[in-house]
């Protein structure tokens, strides 16, 4: 197989103890088009705004925010997807930022990033079946096709579940939990070191989500991969992560192991996000209710906390000065002027 | 407690090119003023056909074939359309999913509720422009007069879903069906609108049935549950009731299956099968048999519902 | 095409009935393109003007014209020229109109100006005028028909693939494709372009009928197929002088076959895109 793309890389215990690092990442977004002779500069969106984190090998990292919290621009940055404003993404030894998206697609880290998109149905290309979507990046990226391809598309279906009588169908003929399947069974057939997790079960009944959530875990164990896993829905993300990043506004403002931050919540919006979050033995904590919506990300006052106004503990510091993270027992952090430690 | 909706025996069926779907049987719940019932279930369970069937809207491949549906006293399944046009405006109201959608783009939010209240409550224009921005303050939308000028597309999700609660309450109606009305909010978004419906609940005496997937939120917000599983409502109970202690196969699954702000995943359980195809023509009597653990010979008579405790009606001959 | 897509072609034809007798119609014709000239009962071009201008007859079923030829053969014989204009118009007409529309809609920007700007040029005249400028000045011959026909329908290719680019530029199978390790053309060509096929297609079809029309007006004005060719547009031309002395037949038999035609494609559109969609297909 030497016609075989890349992925051949430095072994990994070359590469350190962090899979990925990423450090003051920002993306922003020009609002409406550029003026080829205008003289201001155009409003900017702050989707992601000066971002740091890592992820350990084998570990998995959930992402929690409300939705504009810039979780989905992060992960595509993450993947590769889109180009940073600033900042730098640390892939095992390579820094991946400076590398531009278009290029990256035939790069030979390609393989490593893959993603489970948030819709199975609608990232699955409808003139295709389910077979030649696995088939596809493993054609790509690893160069496979004729039985050896074959091989390795049932492989990939068997490890997740799907029954091989139904490669053959259309999406539009699967139910969505075989959907799910096929959408992780294209993402691990290249065998990334990082797979990025954008709401896979969010369009799933329950009874289904919780087979797609152990096979997650499942393939977690046996391929060895690291997640990062984006949800709107914390009691999953409680669940599958060992870790949480929650994002107000494109910032980071509560990171730590995801029990305690969802247990013993620091930061105030993470605070009201938990209590938000309803349960089923009725109690609701009415007292820390979120009231109003996040402020505009556009051309936001840097040197404010960007949950100012929102926030029902803010003083005038937090419209003067923004809160830095600091660190917390228990290998936690909350960008918080007024938190102390829990 | 007066009961405002009262539905019996209430069954739809759906035509298709691949047979007649039987997609309610015998649905029956009662709904007080000032109460919320909540009906819950997966995809498929029929929950949303209920809703669509009372009040009228079927499309065309759809049919009520039999029971009774009572609004304040009125017979719904024998209506005119007429009639049943005129009852959706004033007497009963829905909220849906996705309320950019249910909203006309081009037009002012203000103007769009002035346009409800004008036609059912008779008001003139400029009372009626007032009174929308009543509406709009009532719903805790911030600074109502200047957002009455406001459109759709200027507006958040949950705004926008405070402005479909506006138009849906604008005439004081008796019901407010709310179809999975958060989904796709964020919680915290979910919670404002929740306790507005709630309010205006608890001020004007409406009836609310909650359509929902979510048992966890329906556990925080009605008063009872009725649980759906492929057209069979198949328990119903006072919320805590039902909660503390599930009856039906199903519930007990269906609860074992939602993940909890404690526990672990090992802990969860899926619930194996899937829904019994509604177009067979041997449908057995207990849709969830197939995939029921505690599935007896006995699961084959015909089904009916009976009382296990007061107010705890399950659809089992073997109940847990 | 598999077992499936057959079986669903034939369900939907069996649903439509309209569609079946488009579909129909539609075979008559591609028969007599192909077989025309060995059909045809009498030599097209052979005239006898002691039969000149003879009314619908056992011998003459579509009776003679003006120098007696049988009208009847040379309608037959001149479907596989008329057909033929329109169908290699409306291939060249879809590959770059397709692409362009693709191209267009997917990359946006200066790609996006430049195409669109085109087709606004194009749509800014009258479009058969400019069908008859084009043939008048690079000359009467059948490729530069097929040309202008193809030109004046470019806009409305690109315009139906680049809004069916744009809806699908989005999608989350774009991105997975990206990850996937496709470049821009890979995901253009290999995962957009067969979205946007069914829609295309239909338009096909439809265009069809339009530029069979197209053609035949150019003839009937002079700008298109010469006489003695037998062609249908030349045909309604020769013969609509007669129709005022009562010769109804020379004009009506050919104006009719052309009419009948473009109806066909029309109805043909629809079926053919119940047929082309996979959503459709059970």
């Amino acid at each position: 197989m030497s016609g075989m793309i890349g992925n051949d890389p430095t072994p990994r215990e070359a590469e350190g103890r962090y899979l990925l690092d990423v450090a003051e990442l920002s993306k922003r977004f020009p609002l409406g088009r550029r003026r080829l002779f205008g003289k201001a500069a155009p409003a900017m969106v702050h989707a992601v705004d000066d971002v740091s984190f890592t992820l350990a090998r084998g570990e998995t990292l959930g992402l929690v925010g409300e939705s504009g919290c810039g979780k989905s621009t992060l992960v595509r940055l993450i993947a590769r997807l889109t180009d940073p404003t600033t900042g730098s993404i640390r892939f095992g030894n390579r820094e991946l930022s400076a590398l531009p998206a278009k290029a990256f697609a035939r790069d030979p880290d390609r393989a490593r990033i893959q993603i489970v998109f948030q819709d199975a149905g609608e990232s699955i290309n409808p003139r295709f079946t389910a077979a030649d979507a696995i088939a596809d990046p493993l054609r790509q990226l690893r160069g496979l096709g004729g039985d050896a391809l074959r091989e390795k598309v049932e492989e990939a279906a068997t490890l997740c579940g799907l029954p091989l009588a139904l490669l053959d169908r259309f999406p539009h003929q699967l139910s969505g939990g075989q959907r799910a399947r096929v959408g992780i069974a294209r993402a691990i057939g290249p065998r990334p070191d990082l797979l990025v997790l954008d709401e896979p079960t969010a369009a799933l009944d329950v009874s289904v989500q919780v087979t797609i959530l152990q096979l997650l875990v499942r393939l977690r164990e046996t391929l060895g991969i690291s997640y990062v896993f984006v949800s709107h829905d914390l009691n999953v993300v409680r669940l599958l992560c060992d870790r949480v990043v929650v994002m107000y506004l494109g910032r980071i403002v509560e990171t730590g192991p995801a029990r305690a931050v969802f247990d013993a919540p620091l930061h105030p919006y993470t605070r009201g996000l938990v209590a938000a979050v309803p349960r089923l033995d009725g109690l609701r904590a009415d007292a820390l209710r979120l009231a109003g919506d996040p402020r505009s990300p556009i051309d936001p006052d840097p040197d404010a906390c960007r949950f100012h106004g929102r926030c029902p503990i803010g003083t005038g510091r937090c419209g003067a000065e923004m809160p830095k993270l600091r660190r917390f027992d228990g290998g936690r952090e909350a960008a918080c002027h007024y938190v102390e430690a829990a | 407690m007066t009961t405002v909706l009262d539905v019996t025996d209430f069954s739809v069926e759906f035509r298709t090119r691949s047979g007649t779907v039987k997609a309610l049987d015998r649905v029956a719940f009662r709904i007080g003023r000032g109460e919320t019932m909540a009906l819950v279930g997966e995809s498929g369970s029929g929950k949303s056909v209920t809703a669509y069937a009372l009040l009228g809207l079927l499309d065309a491949a759809g049919r009520i074939t039999g029971g009774r549906a009572s609004l304040e006293g009125v017979e719904l399944t024998t209506a005119s359309p007429a009639a049943l046009a005129a009852i959706r405006g004033r007497r009963a109201a829905m909220i849906f999913q996705n309320p950019r959608a249910a909203l006309n783009p081009i037009r002012p939010i203000g103007q769009q509720i002035a346009d409800v209240v004008r036609r059912h409550a008779g008001l003139s224009r400029r009372d009626a422009t007032s009174r929308a921005v009543e509406m709009l303050r009532e719903v805790g939308i911030p600074d109502p007069v200047r957002r009455a000028g406001a459109y759709p597309f200027e507006l958040s999700g949950g705004m926008c879903q405070r402005v479909m609660i506006a138009i849906a309450v604008a005439t004081r109606p008796a019901l407010l069906i709310a179809d999975e009305p958060t989904t796709g909010l964020d919680v915290t978004t979910q919670a404002v609108v929740m306790d507005i419906m709630a309010k205006l609940a608890g001020e004007t005496g409406m009836a609310t049935l909650l359509i929902t997937h979510d048992l966890a939120l329906a556990a925080e917000r009605s008063g009872r549950i009725a649980v759906m599983h492929a057209g069979h409502i198949v328990e119903e109970a006072a919320t805590r009731a039902l909660l503390a202690a599930p009856r039906h196969p199903y519930t007990r699954r269906l609860l074992a299956a939602t993940p909890t702000a404690a526990g672990d995943l090992a802990e969860l359980r899926s619930i194996p099968g899937n829904l019994p195809d509604l177009r067979r023509a041997d449908l057995p009597p207990c849709r969830f048999a197939a995939r029921c653990p505690q599935h007896l010979e006995a699961c084959e008579a015909p089904m009916v519902w009976r009382d296990i405790a007061p107010a705890h009606r399950i659809a089992c001959w073997n109940p847990a | 095409m598999s077992a499936a897509a057959l079986r669903h072609a034939r369900h939907v034809v069996s649903e439509n009935p309209v569609t079946g007798f488009a579909l129909g119609l539609f075979v008559l014709f591609v028969l007599a393109a192909l077989l025309g000239p060995s059909l045809a009962p009498h030599d097209p071009l052979a005239s006898n003007t002691m039969l000149a201008l003879q009314p619908p007859s056992a011998q003459h079923w579509f009776g003679t014209d003006q120098i007696g030829r049988d009208i009847f053969s040379r309608v037959l014989v001149a479907t596989r020229l008329d057909l033929g204009i329109a169908a290699a118009s409306v291939a060249l007409v879809f590959a770059a109109g397709g692409f362009a529309g693709l191209a267009a809609g997917f990359f946006g920007g200066w790609v996006d100006q430049i195409v669109g700007r085109t087709a606004d040029t194009i749509m800014a005249f009258p479009l058969f005028v400019l069908a008859m400028a084009i043939v008048a000045a690079l000359g009467n011959t059948v490729p530069n028909i097929v040309l202008a026909t193809a030109i004046i329908n470019f806009p409305l290719y690109v315009r139906v693939a680049r809004a069916e680019t744009t809806q699908r530029r989005e999608a989350g199978f774009v991105d997975a494709a990206r990850i996937a390790g496709h470049r821009d053309m890979g995901v253009l060509l290999l995962q957009v372009a067969p979205n946007i096929l069914p829609i295309m297609v239909v338009q096909m079809s439809l265009t069809m009928g339009y530029a069979i029309l197209n053609a035949a007006g150019l003839s009937f004005i002079g700008l298109g197929v010469r006489a003695p060719t037998p062609e249908w547009g030349i045909m309604v031309a020769e013969g609509a002088s007669f129709i005022v002395s009562g010769e109804w037949w020379v004009a009506l038999f050919p104006g009719a076959t052309l009419m009948v035609a473009v109806f066909c494609f029309n109805l043909l559109g629809d079926g053919v895109r119940d047929i082309v969609d996979p959503r459709r297909r059970t």
